[in-house]
């Protein structure tokens, strides 16, 4: 099955339905926020959010009551401070209870990987001396066969959508990553489904290195081209990270009404086609 | 007579532990400060590690996140994160990680997870990040926090990253072989761990700062070296370039939207 080409609403109509595993992925970079924001419209609920950092996407997604259970490594807005839709989750059980399993980096990074690789579980140098194994029952350890040194064990990643933006994907629905990677080729092979949001669709991709990060058609279920499609996040060679807009962001998260509000407003009365302009906006 | 305020002193001799060598794993806030001072200063070939995966990066504004564009830009190559953490950290190819705290005990052991119970808090802080393994994997660790009796506790509320454990070699029965926290710096003085117990003790006290100030804003005893240095006050070179940096990020993270 080659990629096909939809609307943003029929792409998360036809991969996304209630109780799911997700991950969206997009290391500070490419994050699919029009996605993030399509989910909420499309009031899907009882998720199981998977994503390395948070960040804004998933503060939205835990305040309009999309999420079960959150896996994470880092709840923060990077450089301002808390996401308060998560922290009132996690204190208040606001908008309800939201259950959370907690892991370091590394140990997600790992776990991507081992789940693109078809493995049960990843194995690594890690949680040593640290806290997390004794709240986090998915963190175990074991001893290698032929060195009996201790090795941290977590389950692979393998949800049954991961949802990323990239800048490009061409007319046959390849679709190509630049700049900061993350772990969303990883996310993509992992999982059983998969959403690919684009700046653009091109003819062909011109000189690009042979290295360069690539999923070809076959590795994709469905491409929406959306311009801007990861504001406030960024794509490189398209707009900068509006780093304004994230601390702008703090106030809106830390109060419930003005949140919701502010969901109203540019989520449930707003569409992908919003992005554009925040695009231009940010233009470097 | 030079003036700066404290936090700038903190930086600066933060940013002096760096040498030109080194290759340094990079936390967000005060440690991407501190290491792109040393950058700017004394050690321009210092190689700046951000764990988006950016290697060698030269920022020309620090980043407000670890994965701004800017440090992909400037950097000498950007590889995926899961090759950032298996290879690059895990490998053993970082000699300091420069990290901060909410929290901290004597033993530079490291809370970023939560203030209170776990699985009730009282305050949830955003967690671990890429610290428990840069923690262990980086040659040594370099802190970075300013001083105060609630960020500087006898009992951390959570281990969220192992510094010298308990004290003594509690460090190594993890199966840990790097060196650890070898210095603390702080608005206030600077520690390094004792030789054979690892407990920091101030080695030495910025100027104008007296050893009650430390001693009120400690949670811990504090203990003082034999002999306490002076530290040094920052250069003109220093805090212009300092300040230059912190101008040209305010300028750029402004006005954005």
């Amino acid at each position: 099955m080659v990629a096909r080409f939809m609307s943003l609403k029929e792409a998360v109509a036809s991969c996304v339905k209630d109780g799911d595993t997700i991950s969206m992925e997009g290391f500070t970079h490419l994050i699919p926020h029009a996605a993030g924001h399509e989910i909420i419209r499309q009031g899907i609920k009882d998720l199981t959010l998977i994503r390395m950092t948070p960040d804004m996407i998933y503060d939205q997604l835990i305040g309009a009551g999309c999420a079960k259970k959150l896996i994470f490594s880092w709840g923060g807005n990077p450089g301002v401070g808390s996401l308060h839709r998560l922290r009132e989750a996690v204190q208040e059980n606001w908008p309800h209870k939201l259950e959370i399993e907690e892991h370091s980096h590394a140990a997600m990074a790992n776990a991507y990987d081992a789940g693109a690789a078809g493995l049960p579980c990843a194995v690594f140098k890690g949680y040593r001396g640290a806290e997390l194994p004794r709240v986090n029952p998915n963190i175990k350890f074991i001893k290698c066969p032929f060195t009996g040194e201790s090795l941290a064990a977590v389950p692979s990643i393998r949800p049954d959508v991961t949802v990323v933006h990239a800048q490009k994907a061409n007319k046959k629905g390849d679709v190509l990553f630049e700049g900061i990677v993350g772990v969303q080729k990883e996310a993509v092979l992992a999982a059983k489904k998969s959403i690919v949001t684009v700046e653009e669709i091109v003819d062909d991709f011109g000189d690009i290195s042979s290295n360069a990060v690539m999923l070809p058609n076959w590795a994709v279920t469905a491409i929406v081209e959306i311009p801007g499609g990861a504001h406030p996040s960024y794509a490189q060679g398209y707009y900068k990270r509006d780093n304004a807009f994230y601390k702008a962001w703090d106030p809106i998260a830390r109060d419930r009404e003005a949140f919701q509000a502010w969901i109203e407003e540019h989520v449930m009365n707003g569409g992908p086609e919003d992005f554009a302009a925040k695009r231009e906006a940010n233009k470097g | 007579m030079v003036e700066y305020t404290p936090t700038e002193m903190m930086t600066v001799s933060a940013a002096r532990a760096l040498k030109n060598d080194d290759v340094c794993f990079v936390g967000i806030g005060m440690p991407s400060a501190a290491c792109n001072l040393a950058r700017l200063t004394h050690a321009p070939d210092i190689t700046l590690i951000y764990e988006s995966g950016t290697i060698g990066t030269k920022p020309d504004v620090l980043p407000l996140s670890i994965g701004d564009g800017e440090l992909c830009e400037t950097a000498v190559n950007t590889v995926p994160v899961p090759e950032m953490f298996r290879y690059w950290l895990q490998g053993g190819k970082i000699s300091v990680g420069f990290l901060g705290a909410a929290q901290l005990d004597k033993f530079g052991n490291i809370n970023t997870t939560v203030i209170g119970d776990y699985d009730n808090p009282k305050v949830r802080l955003p967690g671990g990040g890429g610290a428990p393994e840069i923690a262990t994997s980086c040659g040594e660790v370099f802190l970075v926090m300013k001083q105060s009796k609630r960020g500087f506790v006898e009992k951390i509320d959570f281990v969220t990253s192992l510094g010298h454990g308990k004290g003594g070699d509690d460090r190594a029965s993890y199966g840990v072989d790097t060196k650890g926290p070898s210095r603390l710096i702080t608005d206030l003085c600077i520690m390094e761990p004792h030789p054979v117990g690892k407990q920091f003790i101030v080695t030495s006290i910025h100027p104008g700062v007296t050893r009650e100030e430390i001693i009120e804003n400690t949670g811990w005893t504090v203990e003082f070296a034999d002999e306490v240095a002076e530290t040094a006050i920052p250069s003109e070179k220093e805090l212009q370039v300092l300040r230059e940096l912190h101008a040209r990020t305010a300028k750029a993270h402004a006005g954005q939207q």
